[in-house]
C-alpha cells in the first residue's frame, strides 16, 4: 500500500488532455506516470487513465485506430486481471471501440462541437470511480467534444440499467450531444472499467469554475491505493 | 484485386449528417424523403482469388472499418459484383 498510488496516463498520437490528467492526479495525491501508446507493457500501476484528445486524428471513427495501439493489449490484460481503467472523452471512445465498454459514441446530434459546463447526476456511487459521491449528487464538469453521442440499442440499454452500469447521466435538459437516455458515463459489468465524456481533470479546482471533477478522480485514487501496491 | 466497401449507418439509427443533408436538399427545393450519409473505402488487396479477397475484406470490416453496433457494410469486388 502506498500513500501516493501510481496511476498511468496513456499518450496516443493526438492525445491532448494527458498532461492535464497527470497534473490533476498529482494534485489529488497520486503519483502519475506517463505511458507512450507504443509500449507493449504497463509499468506497475494501480490504475490507468486514457485521456481526452483526438487520437490518430479521429480518422475513420473516434478511437477506432487507437484501440490497436500496442499498449491496448497490455491494458486489456490489466483490466481482465481486475485493474482499474478510466477513460475520459477520447479515452471513453477508445474503450467503446475496443469493446471494453458497452455502446459506441457517435457524432453529436447537433453536428456541432460542444464546449461547456454541464451538470451530471451520479446514478451509482458504489463504483471505484464515484465512491466519494453521494447517489443522486449533481456534479458540474465541462464537456468538449464533437462525438459524445453515446448509443446502445434498447436491449443493451435495458441490460445496463438493470446491472447499474449507467453511472453518470446528464441532468434533464442539459444533454449536450443527444446520447441515449442522457448517458454521460458507463462501466463494464465488473465495474473496473469506466468511461465518461465530461472532463473531470478540467474541474479539480474551483478557481477554474468547478472542483467537482476532483470527486471522481479522488475516488479513482482511493481505489488505486487499495488495488495493488505501487512501486516506490 | 480492387475492392470497395460501402459503409452505411444501420437502418433505424439516427444519422445526424443525413438529416442535415436532407434538410439542405429540401431548402434547395429538392423533394427528398430521406438522406443517409455513409462512407466509401476503396481498397487494393493482394489477392487474386475473389473468394479469398472477399474473406479478407470482410475481416477488415469486422475488425476496423466498421462498428457493427451502428453500421452495416457491403463489399464490392471489381468484376465480381
Amino acid at each position: 500500500m502506498s500513500d501516493r498510488p501510481r496511476i498511468g496516463v496513456v499518450t496516443f498520437p493526438g492525445s491532448c488532455d494527458d498532461r492535464d490528467a497527470v497534473w490533476a492526479l498529482k494534485a489529488l495525491g497520486a503519483d502519475a506516470v506517463r505511458i507512450w501508446h507504443a509500449e507493449p507493457e504497463l509499468p506497475n500501476v494501480g490504475a490507468v487513465v486514457l485521456p481526452g484528445g483526438f487520437s490518430f486524428g479521429d480518422y475513420l471513427r473516434c478511437g477506432a485506430i487507437a484501440r490497436f495501439s500496442p499498449v491496448m493489449d497490455a491494458i486489456v490484460r490489466f483490466a481482465l486481471d481486475g485493474g482499474l481503467v478510466f477513460g475520459i472523452c477520447n479515452g471513453f471512445q477508445v474503450l467503446c471501440e475496443a469493446r471494453m465498454l458497452p455502446g459506441v459514441l457517435r457524432p453529436n446530434e447537433s453536428l456541432s462541437f460542444v464546449c461547456e459546463d454541464v451538470d451530471v447526476v451520479v446514478e451509482q456511487s458504489d463504483t471505484p470511480f464515484t465512491s466519494r459521491c453521494a447517489p443522486g449528487q449533481s456534479l458540474t464538469i465541462p464537456v468538449k467534444h464533437g462525438a459524445g453521442n453515446w448509443y446502445a440499442d434498447d436491449a443493451l440499454l435495458a441490460e445496463l440499467e438493470a446491472n447499474g452500469q449507467i453511472v453518470l447521466r446528464y441532468r434533464d435538459g442539459q444533454n449536450p450531444n443527444g446520447s441515449v437516455a442522457n448517458v454521460a458515463g458507463v462501466t463494464n459489468a465488473d465495474r473496473n472499467i469506466f468511461g465518461l465524456m465530461p472532463h473531470p481533470e478540467h474541474a479539480v479546482d474551483p478557481l477554474l469554475g468547478s472542483g467537482d471533477g476532483a470527486l471522481l478522480l479522488a475516488s479513482l485514487i482511493d481505489a488505486a491505493r487499495l488495488s495493488r501496491p505501487a512501486l516506490v | 484485386m480492387r475492392a470497395t466497401v460501402l459503409v452505411r449507418p444501420k437502418a433505424g439509427i439516427l444519422d445526424p449528417q443525413g438529416a442535415a443533408v436532407e434538410t439542405s436538399l429540401r431548402h434547395l427545393g429538392f423533394e427528398v424523403a430521406e438522406a443517409r450519409v455513409g462512407r466509401v473505402i476503396d481498397l487494393e488487396v493482394a489477392e487474386t482469388d475473389a473468394v479469398r479477397a472477399r474473406e479478407r475484406v470482410d475481416a477488415m470490416c469486422r475488425q476496423l472499418l466498421t462498428n457493427p453496433l451502428i453500421e452495416s457494410y457491403e463489399i464490392e469486388l471489381q468484376g465480381h459484383a
